[in-house]
C-alpha cells in the first residue's frame, strides 16, 4: 500500500532522513514512533507529495509521490500536526468544503464518518474555532475521511492530548480500520505502540527497528529487572555506580536495570544496595516495554556512531 | 520563609457563566515536586495563570512564596520561575544572551550573572556553543537550558507547563534528574504533564476534573485508594468515569 525505498532528505547540513525503507500493508495501522526532530514530519510530507526527497523513491497506492503527485493527491487523506481547518467556518461548512473539493458529498460517504461525526453533529452550526480540542480532532478526522481515501496520514494526532482523549482517539482509528482504510500515524508517545499493527522506531532520521510491537519487545536482548527500595532518591545514582550495571533508567516508581553479566547475581546486588543504606529491596524480572527497547536501540545507535 | 511555598484556599475563576476553576484548595511544601494533572480543559492552565499572578481570581485566596496572588502579583512574579514547552527561550539569541536577558529582567546583579552563567554553560556542556543561536541547538539541549534559565534567579517556586513534550526518552529522564536536583536544593516544583509515568516521579499529585481537584496525595496513596496499579488508571477512573464501562 505504501512502499518507501531508500528515502533521504537533508536541510542544509542537517540530514533529516537517512536511507528510509518501509513497506506498509493494506489495511494496517502503521505507527512511526520517535521524538521531536527524529524526521517523522519530513517523511509524512514526502509521502503526501508536499516535499521532494533528495534520494530514493516512494509509492502510495502504486502511485509515485513525485511523478504522479496530482493523481495521488485525490486518493489519500492527510491530517497535519497543527489544526488546519477553517476556524471561521462552521463544523458543517468545513465538512461540506472538503467533500466538494474532492467532488463528493457528505451523504455519499456518511457511513464512513458516522461514528465520529455524530458526536459533533449537535454542534454543526458552531464555528470550528470555538470547538474544544477533542471535538476539533473529531472534525479533522471526519474531513480527512469524507472523500473515502484509501490511505490516511495522521501527523502526531495525539500530541499534547490528555491520556483519556488519546485513548478515545485510538478507538476511532480502530473503527476506521474496520472500513479497510490503511492508517499511517506518527506519535512521540512510546506507550501508543501497542495500538498499532506494526511500528517503526525512528531517531535522528534513522530507522532503528520495524516490526510488530510484540516482535520488537521479543528482540530485546537482555534480562530486564525492575528495582525498588525504601530510599527512592539515591537509588538511581547507587545503581549507576554499581560495577556490573549495564543500563539504569528511571521508569515511574521503579528503576529498570540490566546487568553486564548474562546471569544477574541477585544476592551480590542485594548486598551492595544494603551496604548503601537501602532496605525493603525488591528486584523483579519483568518483560520490557517499547520504551525500554527504544532506549536500548538509542544506545546501540550511539555505539555505532562512535565505532 | 514558612514551610508552605504555595497555599491555595477555595480559589475560583469564572469566565461569564463558565466556572473554569471551582474552589480548589491545596498547599505545597518547600522543595516538594507537585504534579498538577488533569484532562485538557479541566482548568489547569487557568489555575496556573492565577498562581503566577497573571490572572485575577474571581473568589478565594492564594499565597505564593508568601505573597498574595491578587494584591501582590508583582512580588509573586519576582519570586517564581516559569517554563513551558511552547514558549521559553528567544530562538534568535544565543544561550548566554538568553541567560543574561532573563537574569536581567529578574534584577540580578551583573557580577552574579557573569559568575553563575559561566558555571551553568559548563554544567550543560554548552561552552563550545556559546555563540550559536538557540534555534540551531537540538530540542533536548534547549529544554535543559530553558529549565536552567527558569531557575537561574533561584526562585522559591518554578512552574513547569508540560516541559517534556516530544523529547526523546533519554533526554526526558535527564530532565527529570535536573528537576529532582533542583527540588533537593529547596525549590518547589509545580509541574503539569501528560506522561503518566512522570506523575510517579512527583512527591504528590493532584488531579483536576471539570474545575475541581478530585484527588490529591502521593502516587502510592492514589493508586491504593483507587485500587489500581498505575497513575494512568487513576486518571482514567476520574476523568471519564464511564470510559471504562463502554470499552
Amino acid at each position: 500500500m505504501i512502499s518507501i525505498r531508500g528515502i533521504g532528505k537533508s536541510y542544509g547540513k542537517i540530514q533529516a532522513l537517512k536511507d528510509i525503507n518501509i513497506e506498509v500493508n493494506a489495511g494496517e495501522i502503521f505507527g512511526l514512533i520517535g521524538p521531536d526532530g527524529a524526521g517523522k514530519t519530513t517523511l509524512i510530507r514526502i509521502l503526501t507529495t508536499l516535499l521532494l526527497p533528495d534520494t530514493g523513491s516512494a509509492q502510495v497506492m502504486n502511485l509515485d509521490v513525485v511523478k504522479d503527485f496530482k493523481l495521488l493527491r485525490r486518493d489519500f487523506g492527510y491530517m497535519p500536526g497543527r489544526f488546519s481547518l477553517y476556524e471561521d467556518l462552521t463544523v458543517e461548512e468545513n465538512l461540506e468544503l472538503f467533500a466538494s473539493i474532492f467532488g463528493t458529498t457528505i451523504s455519499e460517504n456518511y457511513h464512513l464518518i458516522e461514528d465520529i461525526y455524530k458526536q459533533i453533529e449537535p454542534f454543526k452550526t458552531r464555528s470550528a474555532g470555538k470547538l474544544s480540542g477533542g471535538m476539533k480532532q473529531k472534525l479533522a478526522l471526519s474531513c480527512v475521511m469524507i472523500h473515502k481515501p484509501g490511505v490516511i496520514f495522521l501527523d502526531e494526532p495525539t500530541t499534547g492530548v490528555d491520556p483519556v482523549s488519546r485513548r478515545e482517539f485510538w478507538q476511532m482509528l480502530h473503527k476506521l480500520k474496520q472500513h479497510g482504510i490503511t492508517i499511517f500515524v506518527t506519535t512521540p508517545y512510546m506507550d501508543e505502540a501497542s495500538q498499532c499493527d506494526r511500528i517503526a522506531l525512528i531517531q535522528n532520521g534513522q530507522l532503528m527497528s520495524i516490526d510488530t510491537p510484540n516482535a520488537i519487545v521479543e528482540q530485546y536482548k537482555d534480562d530486564l529487572y525492575a528495582i525498588i527500595t525504601d530510599k527512592r532518591h539515591g537509588l538511581l545514582q547507587d545503581l549507576r555506580r554499581y560495577e556490573s550495571a549495564k543500563s539504569v533508567f528511571l521508569f515511574g516508581s521503579h528503576i529498570h536495570y540490566t546487568d553486564k553479566q548474562t546471569q544477574l547475581d541477585k544476592p551480590a546486588l542485594n548486598t551492595y544496595l544494603q551496604a548503601h543504606g537501602h532496605s525493603q529491596i525488591e528486584i523483579r524480572k519483568i518483560p520490557p516495554v517499547i520504551e525500554d527497547c527504544f532506549l536500548a536501540l538509542m544506545g546501540d545507535l550511539k555505539e555505532d556512531a562512535h565505532a | 520563609m514558612p514551610d508552605n511555598s504555595i497555599v491555595v484556599d477555595r480559589l475560583s475563576k469564572k469566565f461569564g457563566e463558565f466556572t473554569a476553576v471551582n474552589e480548589i484548595s491545596f498547599e505545597t511544601k518547600k522543595g516538594e515536586i507537585f504534579g498538577f494533572l488533569g484532562a485538557n480543559g479541566a482548568g489547569k492552565s487557568t489555575a496556573m495563570k492565577m498562581l503566577c499572578g497573571l490572572l485575577t481570581p474571581t473568589s478565594g485566596k492564594a499565597t505564593v512564596a508568601g505573597y498574595d496572588i491578587a494584591s501582590q502579583s508583582e512580588r509573586v512574579k519576582r519570586r517564581i520561575g516559569y517554563m513551558s514547552q511552547k514558549f521559553s527561550l528567544y530562538q534568535d539569541l544565543t544561550a548566554i544572551e538568553n541567560i543574561r536577558f532573563y537574569a536581567g529582567i529578574y534584577g540580578m546583579a551583573d557580577k552574579d550573572i557573569k559568575q553563575q552563567s559561566d558555571r551553568l554553560m559548563q554544567r550543560l556542556n554548552l561552552v563550545d556553543y556559546a555563540n550559536v543561536k538557540i534555534e540551531a541547538l537540538p530540542l533536548g539541549w534547549k529544554q535543559k537550558l530553558a529549565f536552567s534559565v527558569a531557575v537561574f534567579h533561584r526562585p522559591e517556586i518554578v512552574f513547569l507547563d508540560e516541559p517534556t513534550g516530544g523529547v526523546d526518552p533519554v533526554t526526558r529522564r535527564d530532565f527529570w534528574e535536573m528537576i529532582t536536583q533542583t527540588a533537593a536544593e529547596g525549590t518547589t516544583i509545580f509541574v503539569t504533564t501528560h506522561y503518566m509515568d512522570e506523575a510517579e516521579y512527583c512527591d504528590r499529585i493532584s488531579i483536576m476534573v471539570d474545575g475541581k481537584i478530585e484527588a490529591l496525595g502521593t502516587p502510592e496513596q492514589l493508586k491504593t485508594n483507587f485500587a489500581v496499579s498505575t497513575i494512568d488508571e487513576v486518571f482514567i477512573c476520574l476523568a471519564r468515569p464511564d470510559a471504562n464501562k463502554t470499552n
